[in-house]
């Protein structure tokens, strides 16, 4: 089962993965079949569908737009499923299974845009953006629970840091200043993963509990203290937002200048941390034996590795990760603290993290697929397709489902996750 | 999963056999000793009432600006706060007719959603997703409620049984996806919520649900004959609004009493929590168990969303759930998993509510204050090493591993 007798075994498939191979084959060509019937028929007649790639201010604002022919496009895509399925079925794609599996469900979203598009003129620039502006509490609540999960820290609390660290960013921020702001929500996160590494660590209680129990707490308390307090004293919720940053030279890249460097400092750091940690947590000390403690506690204590110490650390850093992604939707977005404003998005990091099994990158892009999925179901109503937005919204829930059901490649997560350690 | 990391500690000292503990365990049957059964629980609501007090005088804002130059008034001013929010809460929970039928009413949904919980603790499962089972059950049951047309005879069971049914399925997924593919049925629960978050919203906009003449989503109201009869509608006062729901709850509890505790099949899903290993080894199904646990968890859920349709709200409305799939996690702590224990603990959650409900009317202190308390209840009956701190208390068993987490 681990990792290295993987790699170092010439890839046999199992029964399992064969079953898998065959639905996934029949899949492929299911889709072909609804690509050409509901987008390629679909839009049969309805002409061109253009994205455009810059917005008016940007300044290569001539830069061209990107024009499919919205029917045909989708009979193209048909046909590469059909004969994706039939490779799939026939031979296989061994290892590359998962990035074909990416493009096909990259070109799905494509060929939906194209047909939803079509006729019409739609700002894939502008959605890109806000796909970026959505990933990111996602992305830094899934950072939170790759730091403590990698050392089998369960953490169902983000949901709480996220909203603590929201809230005290609003009350500080509105009070003293935005930087002050920011600094209390990353401490309000510390705090509350103190709460949750002292519970777990210490007293050894549930640690799926204790989060579920920080949620409950955190919203309570704040939605208290909203309606006693901030409700009639607006002086302390009405905090600065952070103007985004623009990149210079990179910013006038035509379409990724736009989504990527005209966004807050927000954005910036939680790149520059999913860099950080990818380097941390597999290229220095810190990392091996964090992941040491995650997998094998016993085997890292008799190393002389401290476990408890290591828990602690990283159930720290988590929660200042997650205290910053709560800031976000105060000095990032609003500026202003309603209740229970995360509304769930920490749960969305949880599945975010799963889905990028426990690896700040796949972290990271777990996140830009929900944020995607969150902007586009923004999306579809302007273009006024038949589909509710409430499916999409669904999306992510199901895909993460099928990820640990493992019903498309597992996700397996750290060993002794969420187990208590006794120190003998 | 691996079982010698659950945690087996017993205080340092095991009492003698016929002392207190051995009484309760034979009056009640409950498999735990009277400290952890009643004397945590007891001392986690008092702390954490306790604990509420500080809550309100922290947060009256005026009251802390006195401090300084009037310290007198700044007292006066916040102690009004504090018994005016409890006698309310206590008055709004118990001080009249009224009011006990309030918490009665409040107490049903949150008991079967409890017991929903509780099930899934006895077999080693985690049940997050009560929440959606609650939704689930109740659209089957609203569904039933407006389209057929039967005496209530039929009418009613027949709406509760489509909940049953509608949340069981529901319920039974992340049991099988445990079973068959080691998907830990916290993160599908919490999925599974999330989804059903979103399609009620979807169902309540199609016109199998909508009501006529709205574009919000919200569906028509129930009839008559699908309701909970009022249990005081001979007094012919609408203020006093329990239903023979409540009834309805505490049977189900007795019958989840008699599943768990008296049949082969409750033997077996408890088997399966203590330790799924050896209950495979002993010839069981666990594949079964696992999933008919949670789909018996998921019916729990759907009844109780069904109770909160046909006894409070007669109509659905998005997340009309309101939360009580996550107090039940509370709930089913607090009440140690066991039927009796949920029973008890719905009440007292029930008066919270309905005296919250009160307290928010007549004081400026807002329902949350409920959520912060039971929060604050859970983590000192999970970390009874708090409350042996505090009072000085042999506390029984240890904190219990009620989970496994989902490393390997």
């Amino acid at each position: 089962m681990t990792a290295v007798a993987e790699r170092e075994q010439e890839h046999v498939y199992t029964p399992a993965e064969l079953r898998r191979a065959r639905y996934l084959g029949i899949t492929y060509i299911i889709l072909a079949l609804f690509v050409l019937w509901v987008f390629g028929v679909g839009s049969l007649g309805d002409g061109d569908s253009t994205f455009k790639l810059v917005k008016p201010t940007d300044r290569f604002s001539e830069f061209p737009d990107l024009v499919l022919p919205a029917a045909i496009f989708s009979f193209v895509v048909a046909v590469a499923f059909a004969s994706l399925g039939a490779i799939q079925l026939t031979r296989g794609f061994k290892r590359m299974g998962n990035v074909v599996l990416a493009i096909v469900l990259l070109l799905l979203v494509f060929s939906f845009l194209t047909w939803a598009a079509a006729g019409k003129s739609f700002s894939f620039v502008g959605m890109m953006q806000e796909t970026v502006k959505r990933a990111i509490p996602i992305a830094l609540g899934a950072l939170a629970g790759v730091l403590s999960e990698r050392v089998a820290i369960i953490n169902i609390a983000i949901e709480g840091q996220l909203l603590g660290g929201a809230f005290v960013a609003a009350v500080v921020g509105s009070s003293v200043n935005p930087i002050m702001g920011v600094t209390a929500a990353v401490l309000t996160g510390v705090a509350l993963g103190w709460i949750l590494a002292v519970m777990a660590i210490r007293y050894r209680v549930d640690q799926i509990i204790v989060g579920v129990v920080i949620n409950l707490f955190v919203l309570g308390l704040t939605s208290f203290i909203t309606q006693r307090i901030l409700n009639d004293n607006p002086q302390f919720n009405s905090a600065e937002i952070f103007k985004p940053i623009e990149l210079p030279l990179l910013k006038d890249i035509p379409f990724f200048g736009t989504v990527l460097f005209k966004q807050s400092i927000f954005v910036y750091t939680t790149f520059a941390l999913v860099a950080l940690l990818t380097y941390g947590l597999f290229r220095t000390q810190w990392g091996l034996r964090s992941r040491a403690v995650g997998e094998h506690p016993k085997a890292a204590d008799t190393l002389g590795v401290n476990v408890y110490r290591y828990r602690y650390l990283n159930t720290l850093l988590g929660g200042a990760v997650a205290g910053f992604g709560g800031a976000y939707f105060i000095q990032g977005s609003v500026g202003q603290f309603d209740e229970n404003m995360t509304n769930g998005r920490g749960f969305i990091g949880l599945a975010a993290m799963i889905f990028g099994r426990w690896h700040p990158v796949g972290a990271l892009s777990a996140a830009l697929v929900f944020g995607f999925a969150e902007s586009l179901s923004g999306k579809l109503a302007i273009l006024q397709t038949p589909i509710p937005s409430e499916f999409l919204g669904m999306a992510p829930y199901i895909a993460t489902i099928v990820v640990v059901a493992g019903l498309v490649g597992k996700a397996r997560p750290p060993a002794a996750d969420g187990q208590p350690y006794i120190k003998e | 999963m691996s079982d010698e990391h659950r945690i087996e500690a017993h205080d340092e000292t095991e009492e003698p056999q016929g002392g207190p503990s051995q009484l309760f365990k034979d009056i009640t049957g409950i498999g735990v000793d009277w400290r952890s059964a009643l004397l945590v629980p007891a001392l986690a609501i008092v702390t954490a009432l306790v604990v509420g007090v500080f809550v309100i005088a922290f947060t009256d804002i005026e009251a802390l600006r006195l401090w300084g130059s009037d310290p007198g008034a700044a007292f006066e001013k916040t102690w009004d706060s504090i018994s005016g929010g409890y006698k309310a809460l206590l008055v709004g929970s118990f001080g009249s007719l009224r009011a006990i039928s309030e918490t009665l009413l409040g107490a049903a949904p949150l008991i079967l959603a409890g017991l929903s919980v509780a099930i899934g603790f006895r077999a080693g499962l985690f049940n997050i997703g009560t929440e959606g089972q609650m939704l689930m059950g109740g659209m089957v049951a609203i569904w039933v409620g407006v389209t057929l047309s039967l005496p209530l005879v039929l009418h009613l069971p027949l709406a509760l049984l489509g909940a049953a049914i509608g949340g069981g399925i529901w319920g039974a997924i992340p049991g099988l996806l445990r079973a068959k593919t080691g998907a830990h049925e916290v993160i599908t629960t919490i999925m599974l919520n999330l989804i059903a978050l979103n399609l009620v919203v979807w169902l309540l906009k199609t016109g199998l649900f909508q009501a006529e003449g709205r574009d919000d989503p919200i569906s028509e109201t129930v009839r008559q004959s699908a309701r909970f009869p009022r249990l005081f509608g001979f007094l012919d006062d609408s203020q006093v609004r329990v239903t023979a729901g409540i009834l309805f709850a505490v049977l189900v509890a007795y019958g989840i009493y008699w599943l768990l505790f008296r049949s082969t099949l409750g033997f077996e899903f408890r088997a399966v929590g203590m330790n799924p290993h050896g209950a495979h080894y002993a010839g069981m199904n666990v594949v079964f168990l696992y999933t008919a646990v949670m789909a018996v968890a998921g019916a729990l859920g759907g009844l109780a969303g069904a109770d909160q349709i046909l006894s409070v709200l007669y109509r659905g409305s998005p997340a009309f759930s309101a939360g009580i799939g996550f107090d039940a996690i509370a709930l089913a702590l607090l009440g140690r998993s066991h039927p009796i224990g949920v029973v008890a603990a719905g009440l007292l959650f029930g008066a919270l509510r309905a005296g919250g409900q009160v307290m928010q009317v007549e004081t400026d202190l807002s329902i949350d204050l409920i959520l912060v308390i039971q929060a604050l209840i859970v983590v000192f009956i999970a970390a009874p090493a708090l409350i042996r701190a505090i009072y000085r208390v042999r506390t029984g068993r240890e904190a219990e591993q009620l989970t496994t987490g989902w490393g390997a």
